[in-house]
């Protein structure tokens, strides 16, 4: 087989999968967040934190209990780390330098997973299992609360509740999480994945010298990161190390995961706003800039431009040999278009606009599919901006499901809309403006600008992949990427709750020939449009000095 | 499909095309509207003027020729905004000029201690602005009304042309729905004793020229959230705008040995050229003519003589979803006609007609005139000439008798309702058969009138057959009907009449729905009704007891000759009184809004091109590869940024006419509107400034300077 051609197997199989694979998982998504019964393992855990789960909770409380949930869990995770030398399972680590800590903290909590340390140096095995993977779960079911929460406003009449966000959270982890990840990892374990909680062995290595190879709880933690669409690996290099992803097979099935419950909500979402249609239409908004996203990339990866990629006669560099140009671009623009970050290969050193593609993804807002439940709700929030131009098109105040889009509804999507690039430009703009954060690209040129544009993409969109090339370690940007991070994740994740809760109290208006269809092919290409349109206004002059400068010949 | 014939303008403005000369006469209001305290409130317009200035000051410091030019263009651009504005605001000048005219301060003969049928009552003269709430006065033929109010005795002739523009006089009368009489309009016979309902200097005139002028216009609630989405916007583009300034000032650092260019030196790309492209990606062109939208969409409506009280109603028009219309005068001509004369067995239908025809010459009611247009148009009949009946003995209508008929040369002819016809006929010895009876139960089954015919001649008495009377629908009532069914509006016929004949009504109009038997709670209840289900509901009405459902309905269009109460309790008012003029409502509404989401579409999609001929310009020099994002190949970099400045302010000059006129409306489902639109203002929002700007480069490269 040609490389393209097993590139578009590999691609077509995954489709099929995903195809097949959603409808059951959205379907028990469904039941998870409608159902009314909890499990007595639920039950026990509101008693000890003593929640009433029968309790709705309005808009605001609901924000309210999200973000105290993420302090908590920020404050937990910097203790952690700051006092691991005191902890079981240190392996005789040190704590964790302060910025570090900080930096590594707001980015497990916000479901970003960017990495200013490699973790085989640095955490003991403990702060991974209790502290870093816990983290990977429960960021992931907020993600998915909040989402959620978005569509019971949709879906509600005149009601002022959006569900009960503890509920929501511990439903989450214990019912589709938890199940799908235990399962994920015995798969994985017999791909070849590591998974024990032995100290490092020594080994001699061929030239003399004496090597220390960490093992530890790699696949259980290889698996959440990607299905709950986190991305911090175990190792620094991430699902590139052999350990994290041992051969082909398991690259597909890491793929999988990361895709899985993305392409699976609109299905809920669906089924909860009582129109399948609708469902469809969100999921084909997504899969159509997914697919050609992973077609342009995997095609610029396997024409391999460049001066030196055209010279060894394949963009190999920053690749692993085992997995190939092809499903190694196919990892990247999944693991970009979703909020992962996880990495097989390194961006760094792909073409120029290879590169630009996985920046792309990122800009795009991660909505397609995005991350767990924020690509839901980013994309929603992207429709009810496209309803309000549309529905202004067929002459009518626009509506979405049935719901107004009034000035209030605008300015909430308004503001969700603005805070990431925002944060992108500002924060690129302070790095590129300063001769000391300067110094920390590898490269000159418009590929070290790359780099930072990469890196607060990244942070700001909560994917949490790295460039690579940019030493980010340093206090300033472990500051100013965390504050990226957090802003990029709760200023939104606030928005998109008050917009819940105005779209909730609101009856809906019944659907009539003159209300804009949005379940039509017309209506997703219309979103499409929008979403492509507006990010590329947005960030072409930033990407013309970067990628563009570089690719362009 | 045919589109509906939308009313030539009948108002006293012009009709809906820009006229030249209004450009210039507005310039002054263009200028004046540059000051930033009134600016501001348009953000996309005042950061534009904000980008003047700083220009200016740039320009003034380091003078080019590219530099002023940039400044000159993009004042103007500001000014174009300025000037939409002022246009759409001049025509409403000019309509509220005529109105004031009318609103002389006339005197008041205020009336003393008035009673009904007082003959004598001593008055006292006052001027027109003194007189409050309650105060009646007098007035005579050839005086002006001083008030609003209602006339409480009397009946006149009034011309209300002055407000309406309708030269032929109407009558005003006390009691009943015509009671209501407009300050400012005129008596022209006898005299009527008018009590005042407005309070001093808020009479009907004022406020229709505050509305015209659009003094007290407000921002409507969907222009609100337009106008955040641009915010939004420009927030992003002002963004993406200064934050690239490191961006270029390491990308020149990077590339020490290219030449500094006007646009990009080694202090950056130059304030001029980053105020240019800022102002090229913000909205302006929706930002300059949104306001213009609103205010002509408020004057398409005046210049069909209907007034809306607010820009709020305007746009709920265009959201309803339910249209309670009124049959007589609005789907059905105002009275029923007769439709088939249906004889009796053994009567020829020439026979009937010819007994129908003569029972019905005296009658001058509608329906007894249309017996004679139907008998000459189905059976030939001539009228009779005046000497040929000269001994007639003609026997009028009573509530009595319930029948009408003439006697001549022996025989007598009757026509009246059924049981009447039947009852004289019987009288006279016939024997009515049970056919008759028959036709009867079957007409009044099909939702018509039976009026029976009898006879007697020569001592025989029989019934000759049934007229069948029917209301007539409008021509033209159903494919308008079936054109709301596609733009998602349903109709709902409201009526007095039985359920029977209301069904055979709106069978026959193709409405959706009726309401039989209508009371006036009947009508408020179904408007909340269909409110709670979350529709938009509009209504006509003009009587006192129309009032708490045109209060209730989110569109409330009160007929001008209705009462002052009526008129209170909507929020529109239709001078000409054509309750059909709700479906042109409905539609003003929608293609208000339709102007504004294309033209935000448009102002969008041209970006795309602006950035193609921009960021070469600026990046070019540093490297090379970007010069293929020129796919316009023009000339110099700074003939790319002054022509994109250019067109960004030409092409809101040229979509003035647009913005005033609205954007073409057909009525069509959801779907297929939003394909025309997104074809002709996405796809064209796209294309049309690549070949604009390429045209204007091509004019430009030949000035001094651009190369």
């Amino acid at each position: 087989m040609s490389p393209a051609l097993s590139g578009i197997v590999f691609i077509a199989s995954l489709i099929v999968t995903l195809a097949v694979v959603h409808r059951p998982l959205g379907d028990h998504m469904y039941r998870v967040y409608t159902g009314q019964r909890h499990l007595a393992v639920e039950r026990l855990i509101y008693r000890l934190a003593g929640v009433r789960p029968e309790a709705g909770q309005r808009w605001s409380a609901y924000a309210r209990a999200v973000l105290a949930f993420s302090a908590v869990s920020v404050l937990l995770l910097y203790g952690m780390q700051r006092l691991q030398d005191r902890l079981l399972l240190s392996l005789g680590m040190p704590p964790v330098p302060g910025h570090v800590a900080w930096n590594t903290a707001v980015s497990f909590v916000t479901n970003t997973n960017w990495q200013a340390y490699s973790g085989e140096s640095t955490m003991g095995h403990l702060v991974q299992m209790a502290g870093l993977a816990v983290q990977n779960f429960v960021s992931a079911a907020v993600g998915m609360a909040v989402a959620i929460a978005l569509v019971r406003g949709l879906a509600h009449r005149g009601k002022e509740e959006l569900g009960n966000f503890w509920v929501d959270l511990v439903r989450g982890s214990i019912r589709i999480l938890l199940p799908i990840a235990f399962a994920g990892a015995l798969v994985l374990v017999a791909g070849g994945l590591v998974q024990n909680l032995a100290a490092p062995h020594e080994v001699t290595t061929l030239t003399g010298g004496t090597q220390a190879i960490t093992g530890g709880p790699v696949a259980s933690q290889e698996i959440i990161k990607e299905l709950g669409t986190n991305g911090g690996g175990f190792y620094n290099a991430n699902s590139a190390h052999p350990f994290e992803n041992a051969t082909g097979w398991t690259n597909w099935v890491e793929i999988l995961a990361i895709l899985l419950i993305p392409f699976a909500l609109p299905r809920t979402f669906g089924r909860m706003v009582g129109d399948r249609r609708q469902g469809y239409a969100i999921v084909a908004i997504m899969a159509t800039i997914a697919v050609v996203s992973v077609a342009v990339l995997t095609g610029l990866e396997l024409a391999h431009g460049g001066t030196v990629p055209q010279a060894a006669g394949a963009a190999m560099e920053g690749k692993e040999a085992r997995f190939g140009v092809a499903n190694s671009a196919t990892f990247a623009a999944a693991t970009t278009l979703t909020s992962t970050g996880a990495v097989n290969s390194f961006h760094d050193s792909y073409t120029a606009l290879g590169g630009m593609v996985t920046m792309f993804n990122m800009m795009l807002g991660e909505v397609a599919p995005g991350g767990v439940g924020s690509g839901l709700y980013g994309m929603l929030v992207l429709a009810v901006i496209t309803v309000f131009v549309a529905g202004l098109m067929v002459g009518r105040t626009p509506e979405y499901l049935g719901k107004r889009i009034g000035a209030r509804e605008i300015k909430l999507a308004s503001l969700y809309f603005l805070v990431t690039p925002v944060l992108v430009l500002v924060g690129t703009a302070l790095a590129m403006g300063s001769p000391e954060q300067r110094a920390s690209m590898l490269n000159g040129g418009p590929h070290g600008l790359s780099e930072v544009l990469y890196a607060f993409t990244s942070a700001s969109n909560n994917n949490g992949s790295a460039f690579g090339g940019l030493s980010a370690g340093t206090p300033w940007y472990d500051v100013a990427l965390g504050l990226c991070m957090a802003f990029g994740r709760f200023l939104p994740i606030v928005f998109v709750l008050a917009l819940a809760g105005s779209l909730a109290r609101q009856d809906p208006v019944p659907v009539s020939a003159g209300t804009l269809p949005t379940h039509r092919p017309q209506f997703v290409g219309m979103v499409v449009g929008v979403t492509v349109i507006l990010v590329a206004l947005t960030f072409l002059p930033a990407l013309a000095l970067g990628p563009l400068a570089e690719g362009i010949r | 499909m045919s589109t509906p014939t939308l009313h030539a303008p009948t108002g006293r403005v012009g009709g809906g095309l820009l006229d030249p000369k209004q450009l210039v006469t507005s310039l002054p209001g263009a200028f004046t509207k540059l000051n930033p305290v009134t600016l501001w409130r348009n953000p996309v317009m005042f950061v534009v003027e904000v980008g003047a200035v700083f220009t200016t000051v740039l320009a003034l410091v380091d003078p080019s020729f590219f530099a002023w030019a940039v400044v000159v263009w993009l004042w103007l651009t500001v000014l174009f905004a300025n000037l939409a504005e002022a246009v759409a605001e001049g025509r409403g000048k000019a309509q509220a000029a005529t109105l004031r005219a009318a609103k002389r301060d006339t005197v008041a003969r205020r009336l003393k201690d008035w009673r009904p049928g007082a003959t004598e009552v001593s008055h006292d003269r006052v001027g027109a602005s003194e007189l409050r709430q309650g105060d009646l006065v007098l007035v005579e033929a050839g005086e002006t009304i001083p008030g609003d109010g209602d006339v409480v005795e009397g009946i006149a002739s009034v011309d209300e042309s002055a407000i309406t523009g309708e030269s032929a006089p109407v009558i005003r009368e006390s009691g009943g729905d015509r009671s209501a009489v407009t300050g400012g309009t005129k008596v022209l016979s006898d005299r009527i004793v008018v009590q005042i309902t407005q309070r001093p200097g808020e009479s009907f005139i004022d406020r229709m020229i505050g509305l015209v002028e659009g003094a007290d216009r407000q921002k409507t609630p969907n222009e609100i959230a337009l106008n955040i989405l641009l915010a939004a916007l420009t927030i992003i583009f002002l963004t993406a705008t200064v934050t690239m300034q490191p961006l270029a000032i390491y990308s020149r650092a990077v590339n020490p040995g290219v030449p500094d260019s006007p646009a990009l030196t080694a202090d950056g790309v130059s304030g001029i050229v980053l105020a240019a492209l800022l102002v090229c990606l913000i909205p302006t062109t929706i930002g300059a003519l949104l306001s213009a939208i609103g205010i002509a969409g408020m004057d398409r409506l005046v210049q069909r003589n209907v007034l809306a009280m607010s820009g709020r109603a305007v746009e709920a028009a265009g959201d309803v979803s339910t249209l309670l219309l009124d049959k007589t005068g609005t789907i059905t001509l105002g009275n029923r006609q007769a439709a088939e004369f249906l004889p009796a067995p053994g009567v020829t239908p020439e026979e009937l007609a010819e007994a129908a025809q003569l029972s019905s010459l005296a009658d001058e009611t509608p329906e007894g005139r249309s017996i004679v247009v139907f008998a000459k148009q189905a059976h030939g009949l001539r009228e009779r000439a005046p000497g040929e009946l000269a001994h007639a003995e003609w026997v009028p209508f009573t509530a009595q008798t319930r029948m009408s008929g003439v006697g001549v040369d022996g025989r007598q002819v009757r026509k009246g309702a059924a049981t009447a016809v039947m009852k004289w006929v019987r009288d006279h010895g016939g024997h009515p058969t049970g056919e008759v009876g028959a036709i009867v139960d079957a007409v009044s089954a099909t939702g018509g009138t039976p009026l029976v015919v009898g006879e007697v001649t020569d001592g025989t008495a029989r019934v000759l057959g049934v007229i069948h009377l029917k209301d007539v629908v409008k021509q033209g009532m159903r494919e308008r009907f079936d054109e709301m069914r596609r733009m998602g509006i349903r109709t709902v016929m409201i009526t007095g009449d039985n359920p029977l004949t209301a069904r055979a009504i709106a069978d026959e109009a193709g409405v959706d729905d009726f309401l039989a038997e209508a009371t006036p709670e009947d009508k408020l209840a179904l408007i909340r009704k269909e409110q709670q289900g979350g529709r938009l509901v509009a209504m006509t009405g003009d009587g006192t007891n129309d009032a708490p459902a045109l209060a209730q309905a989110d569109v409330g269009v009160a007929m001008n000759t209705g009462t002052s109460a009526a008129k209170e309790a909507g929020n529109m008012v239709d001078l000409d009184s054509n309750p059909t003029k709700l479906i042109e409502i409905v539609e003003i509404g929608k293609q208000l809004l339709i102007t504004r989401g294309a033209l935000t579409t448009f102002s969008i999609a041209n970006d795309v091109a602006k950035y193609f001929a921009i960021i070469p310009a600026m990046f070019a020099a540093v490297y090379p590869g970007l010069d293929a994002l020129n796919v316009m190949r023009l000339a110099s970099p700074q003939s790319a940024i002054l022509s994109a400045v250019v067109f960004n302010a030409i092409v809101i000059v040229a979509l003035i006419p647009l913005a005033l006129r609205g954007v073409r409306y057909r009525p069509a489902s959801a779907s297929r509107l939003l394909s025309r639109n997104l074809y002709v203002y996405g796809l064209g929002g796209v294309v049309a400034p690549f070949l604009g700007i390429k045209l204007i480069d091509l004019l430009l490269q030949f000035l001094p300077g651009m190369s």
